[in-house]
Parts: structure tokens; sequence; C-alpha cells
């Protein structure tokens, strides 16, 4: 039970170690000054004590050059540290074009996970190491937070929109995976584990799954279903704009305006209709009527339909 | 004891505790210094309601798998500390128990401008606390003190109409106080008493009240629109009925980072006064000192969303965010600077105030150097909502706020009761709150680096150790806050009288006796001299 006085988290992502190096900056920053602070306190107490009761000192006198330095060099220092931090933050920031891609689905209180090739887990990720994941998460109910402190790696989790996190981890083993965002009763326990496993391995585990089809082919079974097929007909014939070729392209809006098609701008238009220029304003709303999951699919599908090559990544 | 006194002091025969009895002459006084004493009965009660509820969340974290408490009755708990320690014990603890007592007479007036809207605010106070305790015995709430949407709104089924409607009521006590106190400030001054001979507290106080102002209704109007999409269903902020749960958080954060400087601003004052007074030297740099309240007001209201780093808000308004968070360090290291620069040369007693306020000093510091990890964009990501985030608060709001209170209410002490404290008792307990708190709140960082989620009621084995050392340093800083309790009470009725000036201190309040007449002064003061003039004396 007791493993021992914990000091460090795994540093098991490839952003891991930039970010502790900036940690032990501000960490030794931060000694530096309670140390200074602590011990001129300490030392101006002792040295200047009440020596006796009617004791009267010299006046204070206003010292501007030394304001001006305790303004200045923090401000100096604090420049430095915006300058790091917000770098390595948009650094951290951006999924590398080649991320493989996978989606989360929080709800009270577990995390769902779907990838791409179909297999589903809850409260558990399977990853192939040293393979930049791309995470695309949004939750059925409250807000929930995806934090996995191996990685240096957390993002809220918000109903009614997507938001995205990534990692390549660089260690293979079981880390945890904490819901940091306060999610009601039974917060404390939406707790899993990332598992990264060689690719080999990956693959088999993936193979030995019980064999269902992969989200693409899961959201076309959807398309049909849902008679969606009826107006997004193939050849760009019918009442709605076709799915071939449609993510990642620009669209014009009957606003006037010009969105990006990603998967925010799509689930949009699958929950609350967006009408696209060219194209009657009839489009039904599906709020209500599909899962996070379902529409996650459908997503998928129209992702596999994109002309390869042309597709751009979402930037958030 | 440091009196300078040189006969034996004696009460005097007539003043504002014995100038009436009975429980009209409380409940119906607009004496400032008696409504100080209502909100003092008030808030200490909060507090050890407030404690309990950490006490028993400290306990439970021995263990991992929670050794006490049911999830749900251990979230009810973290609600109730965190909303009870912050709106209705540090919001009027220095500002309306020491500000009310000292702003009329550090000013040398008689009076608040208002006095009759002063005990309605202490009403209005009591009212929103009492609804308040109705929601928490009634069943408790379980949103945490953020009350994040759609959690709050939809989902738990706990009393949060009640809850978020004892927030909305005593948030207009703050109001009334914080405009009673401008108006105070601008108006009733002393002849002679310039803007810039006043003490410091009164710039602090006056910063907070300006916030006060316009900080409270934000939380106010929140609220409401809280009560309304839970009640009614109207779709504000939960996107299942078309709202935005991310306007919540900007809503929340637009007053509640304003919020926590209106908690730490009083005490900083508070530590102004007690540096000068036991070092017997003008605050170094004090139009420094002075203008940094100022600034921190001013900055306060535009840092909220670095609250918001990891919510799914844009990188761009992300890094707007963390250089004003930066900003706002500055005027409070300008601060702490100043305040140990003024023992330079002085004359250092090592009274019970003067050891809460090195403790400050030193502690906020700590505080606010942890903060600029969470102001840093990247950095932030990783320990957000884990006991790091934790720790630096109670580093500030304990280790700052309230050792500043505390420190406070000793040095003050002998000036609402006529009477002085053991000095020896309060040493010690200055000490066992000092090894307590860092015992306590130390070890969250580190429990926050590895990782350790906030709000947990159980957790992974790895983090018991730290969990352990946690919960040990409560038990003595429990002790540590009983203490003063306790000789506190017994120094109000026994404690030798202690004159009308018992640390030799300069400032308006230390000319009148102890405790002062209902009036204050017999005769109205007339400045002529700068505050904190001890070198002055010799002339």
């Amino acid at each position: 039970m007791w493993q021992g006085f914990p000091i460090r988290p795994d540093q098991a992502s490839t952003i891991a170690a930039g970010w502790d190096h900036l940690f032990y900056f501000l960490t030794g920053i931060s000694i530096f000054f309670s140390v200074l602070i602590f011990s001129t306190l300490f030392y101006l107490a002792i040295r200047y004590r009440r020596r006796s009761q009617d004791e009267i000192p010299p006046p204070t006198k206003e010292n501007l050059p030394i304001e001006l330095t305790w303004t200045l060099v923090p401000s100096g220092l604090c420049v430095v540290i915006f300058l790091w931090a917000t770098s390595l933050f948009i650094r951290n920031s951006r999924p590398p074009e080649a991320s493989a891609e996978i989606f989360v689905v929080g709800k009270q209180w577990m995390w769902k996970v779907q990838h791409p090739e179909g297999p589903r887990e809850i409260n558990e990720l399977h990853v192939p190491v040293n393979r930049p994941i791309k995470l695309t998460m949004t939750s059925e109910d409250v807000i929930h937070d995806f934090g996995v402190p191996a990685f240096r790696i957390k993002k809220d989790v918000v109903p009614g929109m997507y938001t995205t996190e990534w990692f390549a981890a660089t260690q293979t083993g079981r880390f945890h995976l904490f819901c940091d965002q306060y999610c009601g009763m039974g917060h404390s326990s939406m707790v899993g584990w990332i598992i990264v496993m060689p690719p080999d391995d990956y693959e088999r585990w993936l193979n030995s799954q019980v064999k269902v089809e992969s989200m693409a082919a899961a959201g076309a079974k959807l398309f049909l279903q849902l008679g969606c097929a009826t107006c997004h007909v193939a050849e760009g014939v019918g009442l709605g704009p076709p799915l071939q070729g449609l993510f990642g392209k620009e669209l014009k809006l009957q606003n006037g305006k010009t969105v990006v098609a990603d998967d925010a701008f799509l689930r949009s238009a699958i929950l609350n209709p967006i009408p696209v220029a060219g194209y009657p304003p009839i489009m039904p709303t599906f709020q209500g009527q599909m899962s996070e999951d379902e529409v996650l699919q459908i997503i998928a599908y129209t992702k596999s339909l994109a002309t390869s090559g042309e597709r751009k990544d979402t930037k958030r | 004891m440091s009196t300078v006194a040189v006969e034996v002091p004696a009460l005097p025969d007539v003043h504002y505790l014995n100038v009436s009895y009975g429980w009209r002459s409380w409940l119906l006084t607009t004496d400032h210094k008696r409504i100080a004493w209502l909100y003092l009965l008030a808030i200490t009660f909060f507090f050890f309601v407030g404690g309990a509820a950490a006490t028993l969340m400290r306990l439970n974290l021995i263990e991992p798998q929670g050794s006490l408490l049911e999830p749900a009755t251990y979230n009810k708990l973290f609600t109730v500390h965190g909303l009870i320690m912050i709106f209705f014990f540090l919001a009027p603890a220095v500002p309306a128990v020491l500000g009310n007592f000292l702003i009329p007479i550090m000013i040398g007036a008689r009076d608040v401008a208002f006095p009759r809207l002063n005990l309605l605010s202490w009403y209005i106070f009591m009212l929103g606390g009492s609804v308040f305790l109705y929601a928490v015995i009634g069943g408790g709430v379980d949103t945490g003190w953020t009350f994040y949407t759609p959690l709050s709104t939809t989902y738990v089924n706990t009393n949060v109409i009640s809850a978020a409607m004892g927030i909305f009521i005593s948030g207009f006590s703050s109001i009334l106080t914080g405009l009673n106190f401008v108006v105070t400030i601008h108006k009733m001054r002393a002849p002679g008493l310039t803007w810039f001979r006043l003490p410091l507290f009164i710039w602090s106080m006056y910063a907070a009240s300006v916030i006060f102002i316009l900080a409270m209704p934000v939380i106010a109007i929140t609220m409401v629109l809280l009560m309304l999409e839970r009640f009614f269903h109207v779709g504000i902020f939960d996107p299942a009925l078309g709202g935005d749960p991310i306007l919540f958080q900007h809503l929340f954060w637009f007053f509640g980072h304003p919020e926590v400087y209106i908690l730490i601003l009083p005490s900083m004052g508070v530590i102004s006064e007690l540096v000068a007074a036991f070092a017997r030297k003008r605050v170094f740099g004090y139009s420094f000192v002075a203008f940094s309240s100022v600034a921190i007001a001013v900055i306060s209201f535009l840092v909220w969303a670095h609250h918001m780093f990891v919510s799914g808000m844009s990188i761009y308004a992300g890094l707007v965010f963390s250089a004003l968070s930066f900003a706002v360090a500055i005027p409070s290291a300008i601060k702490v600077f100043n305040w140990t620069a003024t023992m330079y040369q002085g004359s250092v007693s090592y009274d019970a105030p003067m050891l809460y306020a090195i403790g400050f000093i030193g502690l906020f510091t700590m505080g606010g150097l942890t903060g600029l990890f969470l102001a840093s964009l990247a950095v932030d990501v990783h320990v957000h909502d884990t006991y790091f985030i934790v720790a630096h608060f109670h580093y500030i709001m304990v280790g700052g706020a309230v050792m500043g209170y505390l420190g406070g209410i000793h040095y003050w002490w002998p000036k609402m009761t006529g009477r002085l404290y053991p000095e020896g008792w309060a040493r010690l307990s200055a000490l066992i709150i000092f090894i307590g708190f860092n015992l306590t709140f130390g070890p969250q960082f580190i429990l926050g680096y590895v990782g350790m989620p906030r709000r947990y009621s159980v957790y992974p084995a790895e983090f018991q150790i730290l969990n352990v050392m946690s919960s040990a340093g409560a038990s003595i800083l429990a002790v540590g806050y009983i203490i003063p309790l306790i000789y506190l009470l017994w120094s109000a009725r026994y404690g030798p009288p202690a004159g009308p000036n018992p640390w030799g201190a300069k400032g308006l309040e230390w000319l009148t006796s102890s405790p002062p007449p209902t009036h204050n002064f017999e005769e109205t003061p007339i400045v002529t001299e700068e505050a904190y003039a001890y070198a002055q004396e010799e002339a």
C-alpha cells in the first residue's frame, strides 16, 4: 500500500520533459524568492529587535531606485516565464498532422472510448507507444475533464461541443486517467487507465477485440437508417450537400459566412442545422434523437468520404 | 507586554460597551463598533462550522478508500466548506469586523456615513446566512462552491436554489458595506487627514470596497440566472436547453477573481499597520504600497479567464489572460518587498500580531509565487484542478487572509475590549498555526504535482502518505485555532486593562480611550502629520 514517497509523476509523453523543465525553473524561482523573503524577514527581525521600550528608530527614507528595482526585476522575470510558458503551450496544443484519432465521450461517471477501427472501451484506453494520438471529446451530461498526469495533459470535456487534446506516449505501461473537473457524486470514481503497448501488441489487442464494424461503417449504416441519404445524395443532385469530399472543405453559409466543415461544424450541423448556401433550409434537427457516440460515427463516416490529400485537420 | 503607559491603566468609566445594556441596545444599535461585534460573533460561528467541514474531509482522506464518509457526504462537505469560508467568513472577516470598527476611528469620524444602512447590512448578512444554513441543514448542496453548469442546473438534486439564494442575499450586505465605506472614507475624514496621510489599512479597505460594489452585483445576477435555469428550465447554460456552459464560467469568474482580492486586500491593509506598529517605522514606500492596492483592484477585473485555460477556450484568449495574470502579480510583489524593507533600521518587537504579520508576508509570498505556475499557460494544464491549486489558494487565503485577520484581531483586541490578551498563549498559538498550516498545505503542492485531482473522496493508494501528512497538519492547525478562541474570550472579561495605547502605536485609534466612547473621540481630532510618524517623536 505504501509505495514510497511520490515526488514526481511518470514522465511518459513527448511533452512531459519540456513541461518538467519549465516546472523546475518555476520551482527554482519560487524557492529562491521564498528563502530570500523568509531569511530577510528573520534577519531584519533579529538584527533590529527592540532593545529598549523607548527606542526611536530613524525616519524611513523613500528610495526610488530600490522601488524600481523590485518592480522591474520581477516584471522582467514574469515576461521570461510568460514567453516560455506561452510558446510551450502553443507548441503542445497542436496535434501532429499524422495523429491517429480516438473518440472519447464522458458521462456520469465513466469514460467511453471508441477507436476508429470499431472497438469500444470503458475507463480504459489502449494506445500504441510512440504514436501521436488525438482525442476528440465530448460529454453526454455535465463537464468532465480528461487528465493524464504522466502525459502532462488535461482538457475539459464539455457537453454541446468538441474539445481536443493529443499525446504521444514514450513509455509502455499503465498510466492513470483522472476526471479532473468535479462532475457530481461519482466524480472520484471516474478514474481509468491509459494502457500504452508496443505497436505489435497493440495490433494484436485490436484484432483480439470482438469483431465490430469500424466507426465509419457504423456511421454509413446510421446514415441510411436515419434517412440522411434521402437528401444528401452522392452525386450532389439532392436537397442537401453531398458528404463526398465534404470534410475539411470551406462552405459558404446562407448568412454569408464561410466555415470549414470540421468536427465541430458537422456536429452542430446535425444537431442544430445551419443552412448552407445553395440548398433549401429544410434539414430537421437530430437533437435528442442521436447519442453523442452516433454523431461521432456519422462524422467518422463523413471523414472516410473526404477526398484524401485535401483533408484539413481542425486547428483547435 | 510592551506597554509604555507609566501609571497602571484603567478602563474609562463610560465607553461604547457599557453605555447601554440589553438585547435591544445591541440588535438595534447603529454604533459601528457594536455592529462590528455582531459581525464578529456571526463570522466566528461560520468559521468553526466551515472548519469542522474541513476537519471531516481531512479525516476521510487519511485512507485511500475514504475512512469515514460516503462520496455524496464528502461532496457536500467541500461545497459547504468553500461557500461558508468565502462568502460567510473571509469576505466579511476583515472588512465587516475590523473595517467596521476601525475605519471611522482611524479617520477621526464619529461613525460611518450611513449608520442605519450599516445595521441593515448586518441583518441582510444574517438573513443570507440563515437561508444558506437552511440549505445545508435541509439536505446540503454538492455542486462545489463554483456551481458549474449544467451540473448545478440540471444534474444534482440537492438544495442548489436555497444555497444560491443565500449567496444572492448576502451579496447585498457586501455591496451596502462597500458603499458605506467608500462614502465614509471620501466624506468623513478629520480635518487635515489628506489622502496621503491615511493609514494604508484605509487604502486597502477603499480598494476592496470598490470591488465589493462592482463585483457583487455580477454574482447576484449569475445566481439569478442559475436559479432561473434550474427552476424554470430557461436555457441559459445547459446545452441540452440551448445554453452555453462556458458562459457560466465567464460570469462566475468575472466575479470570482475580483472576489479573491476582496478576501486578501483587507488583510494586506492589516499587515501594513502591524509591520509599521511593531517595527516603529513608517511603512517603506508608502505611496507604492497605497497605489499597489488600487492597481490590484483594477487589474483583478481583467484576469478572470485564467481559471479557464483548460475549458476549451481559444489559445489567443488564454494568451491575453495569462499576460494580464502576470501583471497582477507585480503589485503584490511590491507590497511584500516594501513590508520587508520596513523593518530595516526599525525597532522590532515580537508581540503576537507581529508574528502573524511575519507569517503572512512569508506565506503570502509562497502563495503568490505558486500563482505564477497557474498563470503560465503550459504549466496550468497539468496542475489545473489538482491539489496544487488547493495548496496555492490556501496559502493566499489561510496563510495570507486568515493570518492577517488574526493578527489584526490581536492587535486591536485591546482597543475593542479595553483589555489585554495573554501574550504567551497568543505567541504559542501563532506558532502552532504557522507549523500546522505548512504541514497541512505544503504536502498538497507535491500531491497536485504528482497528479491527485481535487474534490476526490477516494484516491489511488500512491497518494496516501502525502494525504496523511496533510491530515496530521490539519489537526495541529485546528488546535491552533481553538486556543485563541478560549483565551480571547477569557481576556474580554478577565484580561488586565490595556490603556489607550498599549503598543505605543501611531494612528488616531490609539489616541482615544480603550474601549472608545460611543462617538469615538471627546473632540474631533485635527491631523497635522503623516501616517506612522514614529521618527518625529524625538523632535
